[in-house]
Order: C-alpha cells, then structure tokens, then sequence
C-alpha cells in the first residue's frame, strides 16, 4: 500500500508526543514544587494522547483501506546530504492498534497507580518516569523510519531501567535494573546493526525506502537483516536466549510490571517483527528462526510460571509465554501476522488485569509475594478476584473470553505449516496452552481459595475504587477484546493493508484449537487436584526434577553466570592486570626512571657563579683540545 | 722584538684573568679578573695583526673594547644592585637561583 501525507485531524498527530513528554518534562523538571498534582497531572497527560488516539483511530476509519497509512513529516533531524534523518509520524493500521493499546491500558494503569504508590512518598517521579516511557513508547511505534524507532526503542529500555530500580534504597532492584539493561542492550546492539545494514545497503532508513529496497535485495540481505532484528526482538520481548532478564524485572512496582512488562513494552519485539513484515518475506529461514524462537520461548516461560512461588515472577513467565505465542505467529508470515497483533492486544487487557489483580493483593498483604502465604482472600477482596478471574479464563482460553479467540488461530497457523515443523510447532503451542492452564489455575487456587497461611499481622482488605475500578475495565477488556477482533475477522481486514491476509481463515473451532481447549481443561482439573483439593503447604515441598528445574528459572541464570558472566569477569581482571602492570608499568617505570635521573643532574646546578665558569672553562678547554686533536 | 713575546705575554694574562675568576670570591675583582682576560685577547689580536701584516685583528680589537665597555656598564649596574640587596659583594652570597 502507498503511505499518503497526512491531511484533517491527522497533521496534528504530533500532540500524542507531545502530551506525555509535557508531563514528564514537567514531573521531573519541576521537583517537589508538583508533588500535591503530579499524579494528575501524569494521568491527565497519558488521558489526553489517549483521546487523540481515539479521533485519529475513527479519521483512519473513515478513509478507504487503501488509503490509511498516513505520514506525517515533522522535521529533518540531521540534514546530511546522502544521510537524510527524518522524524516523521505514521499512523496505519498497525500503528494505530499499539496507540490505542499503549494509552488505554497505560492510563488505566496510571490512575490505578493514584491508588497503589499513594503512600510512597517518591510518587510524583514515579508519574514522570511512566510518562517518559509513553512517550518514548509511542514515539518507537508511530516513527516512520528505524532511527527514530530505535531511540524511542532506547527510550524505553531506559524507563524500564529507571522502574524496575524505582525502588533504589532496597538492595534487589538496583541489581535487577541493571541486569535487565545490559540483556537489554545486547539486543539493541542487533538492532542497530541492522539500521547500519540498513543503511549500507538500502542507503535510507525510511519504512517505505527499507521495504521498497527489500524486495529487489536478494535473500542473503533479507536473512541478516531478519536474524538481526529477531535478536534485537529477543532482547526487548525476553525471548530465549535473552530471557532471564524479565523475572528479575519483577523487582519494580507492580503498575510497572503490568504496564511495561506485561502489557506494551515486551511486545515491542512483536511489533518490530511484525512491521519488518516485508524484511521477513524475503528470507523463509529468518522467519522460521523467529518461530524456532517462540515456540520455545512460550514451552519455557510457560514451565518457568510453573515452578514460582512468587506471584509476579509466575506472572512474569506466563509473559514470556505468551510473548512466545506471539512471535510464533508473527514468524508463520502473513498467516500469523494479524493473529499475532490481535494475541498481543487481548493479552495487554488480561496480562495488565493479572498484574494489577497480584498487584492489589499484595497492596492488601504488606506486600507479600509468596503465593503460599496467600490463600482464601476471595472473601476479603471479591472485585479482585472476580476481575482476576476473568483475566484468569481469558488466558487459558475458556469461550467466550479472549484467548479463546486470539490463540487457538495462532496454533492453526502453527499447524497449518505441516511436515515436521507444523508438528512440532503446532504440537508446542497446544502442549504450551495446557501448561498455562495448570500454573494459571495454580495461582488462582493458591492465592484466592484454601485455608488461609497468611502472616500474623496480615489485615488484607479490599483495595481503594481507584485501583479496582481500572481492574473491572480491563476485566472487560479481556472477555469482550478476542471476540471482537477476531469475529468477522475485524482485525484481519483492518490490518490486511499492512501485514497481508492469511492464505486460510479458519473457523472458530477447529480441531487443534479444540485439542488445545481440552488439554487446557484437563490441566486445570490436575492443578485442583494438586493445589485445590489438598492443602497446600507453607514452605515448598522438595520438588522432583522438573520443578526444581522451573523454581531455578530452567538453569538460564546459572548458564548465564557460568558462560558469559565469569568468564567475563575473568576477562576483565585479566584486562586489569594486563592494563596495570603491562601497559601502566612500562610508562610508569620510563617515568620514574626519567624522573629519577633528572633529579640527580639537577645537583648540578649549585647556584655558584664560580663552578659555572670552571665548567666553561672546561668545556672551552675540551673544545680547543678537540679542536687541535681533529685538525692534527 | 718578536711578535711572539707580545702573544705569549697575553697568554699569561688570559690565564691570571682566568684563574682570577675562578678563585676569588669578590664580584668586583671577578669583573676586573674578565677585563683583564679581554685586554689579553686584545693583545694577541693586535700582535697577530702586526704578524700578518692586516688590519683585521685590529679592527676586532675595537670591537671587542666596545663590548667591554658596555658589558662593564650592565656588569657594575648589577653589582650595585646585588650589593644594595644583600650587603655583600661576594659572588658566592647570591646563590639562590639552583636546583
């Protein structure tokens, strides 16, 4: 499709920016001075983008299909006369789903964190930063170019660090900021490679330049430039082998866990897949690595949730599960595009609604964590667990909720490749929705049903309206969002544009989807009979090897440590020594032996005028001498 | 008389100015010490000029009592300076300026 200039209410698409970097500029510049308003300020900011995303999404509608991709130029960045770097807007069909997705669920988000960090007293900054990641958010997914999504891209990366570690007095988070930043920057290291490929190649990094360019470059460019970007996609969305990062990331407060590790931020990598369609369509291998990455990815997030204890870390593997879906899908090509984006934006609505469920337990129980110190709170907190459970049947995929719909597509696609691979894939992904069955089922059993093993001082109690009435959207959210993206295939044809349409559109039931469906129904039935219908203990059980293996996140820390780190680290000392003594010690001994010797001859200079003439004396003497000797 | 007593006469007073310099302490009879080792350059310049029959030595000689003259101007200026400074003429005395 052709992008078109913008015209009517898009020219004005830069206020969605604008809005969220006005509020961060304001909360972070303006210092305790905003502390009584920067909340609302914050809140109000993200609302306002949130609207204009509204009135542009329906100026979009209101065109023809083929006309809705509309480009907005905002300014040369650097003018250089065969380096043109443009910011420019696009808003499409794509673009403008994660518009919707990140304001809606973000300001949900944002006025639920009204409730959950009012007792911190560094609340106002929290709403700063959660404004710059907006921002930096919207700015990755609106760029018409790869460098501008590439700093919206660090853009995020840095809030993320700045969340995860917003609690900096406390020993975990600073640590797991920092960890989640260097997994980070290995992917954005792919990333930027590709943009210099990019510009080796295609000389521009403009998104119509790129693709246009792509189709005549050949598979051997389409290859580097899709395992590039899948590796700078494994770093953001926590898909193997750059996983580990996401667990810790749980270190931040709970809002931030919904909003950037949940629901918008660890998506970004779906998103740059998705949009590299044209990338991808050149290289079969690229793509069938980007599937090989998920199918994985969502067994192993999926037995990581298994195996936790701590509700967010469980919550945290169920992300990379579902990420893996999506990847999955985006990596079947233009049979798993849309499906893909539709499993993201559903899984925004029930991920952010789990988070913000665990989120309101633990503002409930002083922050406890531990599922097996939950137990019974259904009574205490009703709207919690009913909107948790909602959120709970929309991922396992229970008709008529979300998943239902947004899965079980991806796993035809999955199936629809045939041979080996749709076997394996198929078969992974189906296996993969039992497993989420069981953990999903396992949290909600621990945490709402049972016999209570709370703390002593436990007082858990309901959480404020300002918290659970953006539980309760989002809990529509997830049971209405699958059914109405995917009936009449809405969201197939609204992004049919970008993406392409699948070859085959199957019905809603199909067989793999019903196998799926069934296999989610035993799991959960297993998980009762494992942690409903027999008490659950308050420390954990010696485990056998599985579970072991889930509680020690698969060995991806201990394989991390032991073949990056401590190498690294021995590197490092060997490079210190080597600079210390080496490198240092041969200037330093030239140094000191200059500086030795230098001191001595200044002796020499006594200050006396007569010893001075004596050594002229001398030397004129020697040079009369010398003289007389060459001249004989 | 042989030019060669003229030279050889300048020879030993080149060599009492020298030694006059390097072993007395007195700033004014150093000074007096480098004029007598500049009229023994004097003289053997003269005394060459004789032996070669030209006017060259001669004329060197003139130029070398200009630049003793002078020389002697900003010598004694110092001199009185340093005495004014430090009460003392000794060359050893001012010896601040070392390592």
């Amino acid at each position: 499709m052709t992008t078109l200039a913008a015209t009517g209410a898009l020219r004005f698409s830069w206020l969605l920016l604008a809005f969220p970097v006005f509020g961060a500029a304001v909360l972070l510049l303006g210092g305790r001075r905003t502390n009584k308003w920067g909340h609302l300020l914050g809140c109000a900011m993200s609302l306002a983008s949130f609207v204009y995303g509204v009135i542009a999404f329906f100026t979009l509608l209101s065109y023809p299909a083929a006309d809705r991709s509309r480009d907005l130029h905002l300014y040369s960045w650097i003018p250089v006369e065969r380096f043109q770097a443009n910011i420019g807007i696009l808003l499409d069909p794509l673009s403008i789903c994660f518009v919707l997705l990140i304001t809606g669920v973000g300001s949900l988000i944002l006025i639920y964190s009204i409730g959950y960090m009012a007792h911190d007293a560094e609340r106002r900054r929290f709403f700063g930063y959660l404004n710059l990641f907006i921002a930096a958010m919207l700015l990755l997914v609106i760029s018409d170019n790869y460098l501008a999504l590439y700093a919206g891209w660090e853009g995020v990366g840095l809030a993320s660090y700045l969340l995860i570690g917003f609690w900096q007095s406390r020993q975990a988070p600073p640590a797991a900021a920092k960890k989640a930043f260097i997994a980070n920057r290995v992917g954005d290291a792919g990333l930027s490679l590709a943009i210099m490929l990019m510009f080796a190649e295609f000389g521009t990094f403009n998104f119509t330049g790129v693709f246009a360019s792509a189709k005549s470059g050949g598979s051997g460019v389409g290859l580097a430039l899709g395992l590039l970007l899948l590796l700078a996609a494994c770093g953001k969305s926590a898909q193997l082998p750059l996983q580990s990062w996401l667990l810790d990331a749980m270190e931040g407060p709970t809002p931030v866990s919904a909003l950037i590790h949940a629901a918008t931020m660890v998506t970004a990598g779906v998103y740059l897949m998705v949009r590299s369609n044209p990338i991808l369509a050149q290289s079969a291998d690229a793509r069938m690595a980007v599937a090989i990455v998920g199918t994985v990815t969502l067994l192993f997030g999926a037995i990581i949730a298994c195996g936790k204890d701590d509700i967010k870390k469980s919550l945290a593997g169920s992300t990379m599960s579902q990420i893996g879906y999506m990847m999955l899908g985006a990596g079947l090509g233009p049979a798993g595009y849309a499906f893909a984006i539709a499993q993201l934006l559903a899984h925004g609505f029930f991920k952010a609604g789990l988070f913000l469920g665990a989120g309101s337990v633990m503002h409930g129980m002083d922050d406890e964590v531990n599922m097996r110190r939950y137990g019974a709170l259904a009574r205490v907190m009703p709207i919690t667990a009913v909107t948790f459970a909602i959120s709970y049947l929309a991922i396992i995929g229970i008709p008529p909720f979300s998943a239902f719909f947004t899965k079980d597509p991806i796993i035809d696609a999955a199936w629809d490749q045939g041979g080996t691979a749709g076997w394996l894939m198929g078969g992974a992904a189906i296996i993969g929705a039992g497993i989420t069955a069981f953990y999903m089922t396992r949290m909600v059993l621990m945490t709402f049903t049972g016999a209570k093993r709370w703390e002593e001082h436990a007082h858990p109690h309901e959480s404020p309206a300002v918290m659970t009435a953006p539980m309760i959207v989002l809990a529509i959210g997830s049971t209405v969002a699958g059914a109405f993206l995917i009936l009449n295939n809405r969201l197939v044809d609204f992004l049919a544009p970008v993406v392409g349409t699948p070859p085959v559109l199957h019905g809603l039931w199909t067989v793999p989807g019903e196998t799926s469906l069934a296999l989610a129904v035993v799991a959960a039935v297993l998980a009762w009979s494992m942690y409903g219908r027999v008490p659950v203990p308050e420390t954990a059980p010696r485990g056998n090897l599985v579970t072991n293996a889930a509680r020690q996140e698969l060995y991806g820390n201990a394989f991390n440590e032991s073949v990056l780190m401590r190498p690294g680290q021995w590197l490092t000392r060997l490079s210190v020594f080597f600079d210390s003594r080496g490198v240092d010690g041969l200037v330093n001994t030239i140094a000191a032996t200059i500086g030795g010797s230098s001191g001595r001859l200044r002796r020499i200079q006594t200050g006396f005028v007569r010893s001075y003439a004596l050594s002229m004396l001398i030397g004129a003497v020697l040079l009369v001498a010398g003289l007389l000797v060459v001249r004989l | 008389m042989s030019p060669a007593a003229y030279v050889f006469l300048s020879v030993i007073l080149f060599a009492i100015g020298g030694v006059g310099v390097l072993v007395r302490r007195n700033a004014i009879v150093i000074f007096m010490c480098v004029e007598l080792m500049l009229n023994a350059c004097n003289l053997a310049f003269v005394a060459f000029a004789r032996l070669h029959g030209n006017l060259d030595g001669q004329v060197v000689a003139f130029f070398v009592m200009v630049v003793a003259a002078a020389e002697v101007v900003v010598g004694l200026a110092i001199l009185m300076a340093l005495y004014r400074a430090r009460k003392s003429a000794s060359v050893d005395d001012a010896n601040l300026l070392k390592y």
